[in-house]
């Protein structure tokens, strides 16, 4: 089959790789009718994702057709269009059973990686490095999915693949960072990046009863998207002095959230944007944190940040001062899919929420190395790319 | 929920239940010794064995352990007195019911699924059994091991017997945690490592880091349990 692969740092390529097969009784092959390309892929085709290796099918938001079942998985059928979520998990570990589905214990076969690292692993993922099991993923015509009788979500004939596709990572993501806002009736949510993942988190958090949205970017097309579509209003910060700016539209209070919706690879226009560009461009340092670093700043007293921006290393020059002092909740992780995905399929189907409207670029799998690099470096007002693997783009 | 280290007498050295039990645990065993003696006969003298430990628990408390003095085995006692062999600790937890767990492990046999370096374990009965390594080329490694301590759904105890290729005693206990929603497996082993070939073989099993290695056996064991399946990311023999 053809997939994408990892080559090295901004080298990916489509080459013919073995087509995948049923290795556990739980697993099933799915024909991959469309996929995306993430912004955190554009963390591993910049090269700050160890673990990877030559020749790593990439990709981990993906749909299709089940065309293979394994033995003990009771649940999928052959013929079923099904969304995969990106995370794997077992269903049966304490952290599944807990909704902790992103934390499962079970899925990783690398987890020893991941433990050197960071204490624990979490689950394992598509496409993402061996550390986090080296499973291959789904930017290709075929994919393996273990435990597919409790990952992958039947979605109904009535809507179309592009209306689904998001299913599987980041409209949960982008969910999940609102509901862990807490958010009242009434509040103010203020959220760094307006990529997909920040469209997203604006549109929830107005379905979950923010009062206000304030979104900060800098690429005009994704302000406008947030200000045009998602209803927010919007702060360019390179235009603007963004921790003034909310200050003041909060009357002086802050925003009692603030979404992280940016991760490690921050751009800014501050001293410590640049301190953190030079630092990590040495590799003395392994994120740019300036978004986070103003968010904490600029939440409200007893307020909450929360984190769907990925992290991977260790923070320098981290503010848990300022957290501290005015007693914020942080909440953070990879997004817990299995728990959101039904409910927010269910959103779609009633209308609240129709995600196909980030699509930008409508690509083959051939295109992929050119639409990295476009959407990385937000090229041709790129915000989200789609491929179809059929080659009918 | 009784303590989780009662595996680890040399550091606990502990009363662990209450005067009331003790007593209870004492009749009992004297009930049972004085009916399996009264029976005159091999199952009678066995069920009066059994009781053995039940007895000891009453005296003192614990029930008896590997390396606290009662082995009769001096061999082993020697080979893994003190600081002598290496000691190996570790535990996980597992969302089954204690007795699920206990089962598959006393099941010996089932032990080489989750122990890569095991090629098989056969039960040889009467709490016997023969335990196979994976030498190079072909090559085993092999001892024949008994259990000395056995309490349903708490504890198993063995030892090695003489003539093997490698010295080793240890103990697995089984507790209920959380409430009783989950079980915690604890391992406490020591191994004698021999010298020579056996000695090469066993130390490439284990690496440098013998922890690690029955961390990842007993994740593996967690995830047969708990997931059904071992997670593979690529057909077995891919891994370089």
């Amino acid at each position: 089959m053809r997939a994408v692969c990892y080559h090295g740092k901004e080298d990916v390529r489509v080459e013919t790789v073995p087509d995948p097969k049923i290795l556990n009784p739980r697993d099933a092959i799915v024909k991959i009718t469309a996929t995306a390309i993430c912004g955190s892929d554009l963390h591993i085709y910049d090269g700050y994702i160890p673990t990877m290796q030559k020749g790593d099918v990439l990709g981990h938001e993906f749909m299709g057709e089940v065309v293979e079942v394994g033995r003990d998985n009771n649940k999928l059928r052959v013929g079923d269009r099904v969304v995969v979520p990106f995370t794997i998990a077992c269903g049966n570990c304490f952290f599944c059973k807990e909704q902790l589905w992103s934390l499962c214990d079970n899925s990783n076969p690398n987890a020893w990686m991941l433990e050197k690292i960071t204490g624990f692993s979490g689950s394992a993922l598509f496409g993402y490095s061996h550390m986090y099991g080296g499973y291959p993923g789904g930017q290709a015509e075929y994919a393996r999915v273990p435990f597919s009788d409790v990952g992958p979500l039947r979605v109904p004939s009535s809507l179309s693949d592009e209306q689904v596709l998001f299913l599987s990572d980041i409209l949960p993501t982008g969910y999940m960072a609102a509901d862990n806002c807490q958010i009242k009736p009434g509040d103010t949510v203020a959220i760094w990046g307006c990529g997909p993942v920040g469209q997203f988190a604006i549109q929830s958090a107005f379905l979950l009863g923010a009062e206000r949205v304030i979104a900060i970017d800098r690429f005009p097309e994704r302000l406008a998207m947030a200000e045009g579509h998602s209803r927010a209003e919007v702060l360019n910060y390179s235009d603007v002095d963004v921790a003034e700016a909310l200050r003041t539209m909060t009357g002086g209070q802050g925003p009692d959230a603030c979404i992280d919706a940016v991760g490690m690879e921050a751009h800014g226009t501050t001293l410590d944007a640049w301190y953190d560009l030079a630092k990590t461009s040495m590799y003395m340092a392994t994120d740019r944190t300036h978004a986070l670093r103003q968010a904490i700043g600029c939440c409200r007293k007893g307020g909450t940040v929360s984190i769907p921006g990925v992290y991977g290393g260790l923070l320098d020059k981290f503010p848990l001062g300022a957290a501290f002092a005015k007693g914020l909740t942080l909440k953070m992780g990879q997004t817990h899919m299995h728990k959101y995905m039904p409910g927010l399929l269910d959103r779609i189907e009633r209308g609240e929420i129709d995600p196909s409207f980030i699509i930008t670029h409508r690509v083959t799998l051939d295109d992929a190395p050119n639409m990295y690099r476009v959407f990385r470096d937000k090229r041709d007002a790129c915000i989200k790319v789609v491929m179809k693997p059929d080659g009918r783009a | 929920m009784r303590n989780l280290h009662t595996t680890v007498p040399e550091i606990t050295h502990r009363t662990s239940i209450d005067a009331l039990e003790r007593v209870a645990a004492l009749t009992t065993a004297t009930a049972v010794v004085a009916y399996g003696l009264s029976r005159r006969n091999l199952p009678g003298v066995c069920l009066a064995a059994a009781a053995t430990p039940l007895a000891y628990r009453g005296l003192s408390g614990e029930w008896p352990r590997v390396r606290n003095g009662n082995s009769t085995r001096t061999g082993i006692r020697t080979a893994l007195a003190g600081n002598r062999g290496i000691h190996v600790r570790e535990s996980v937890r597992l969302e089954k019911p204690i007795d699920e767990v206990y089962r598959f492990w006393r099941n010996l046999e089932n032990l080489p699924q989750f122990m890569n370096y095991l090629d098989a374990v056969i039960d040889l009965g009467k709490g016997r059994s023969r335990w196979i390594a994976k030498g190079p080329a072909g090559t085993h490694v092999k001892w024949d091991a008994e259990i000395i301590n056995e309490v349903e759904n708490q504890v198993i105890g063995w030892q090695s017997l003489p003539g093997g290729d490698i010295t080793t005693a240890g103990s697995v206990n089984f507790d209920t945690v959380r409430n009783g929603r989950s079980t915690q497996l604890s391992v406490h082993f020591q191994y004698a490592p021999p010298a020579g070939r056996a000695g090469s073989i066993i130390a490439k099993a284990f690496g440098r880091e013998p922890s690690q290695t029955v961390r990842e056996d007993l994740r593996r064991l967690k995830q047969l349990l708990e997931a059904g399946e071992f997670p593979h990311a690529k057909p077995r023999g891919w891994e370089l």
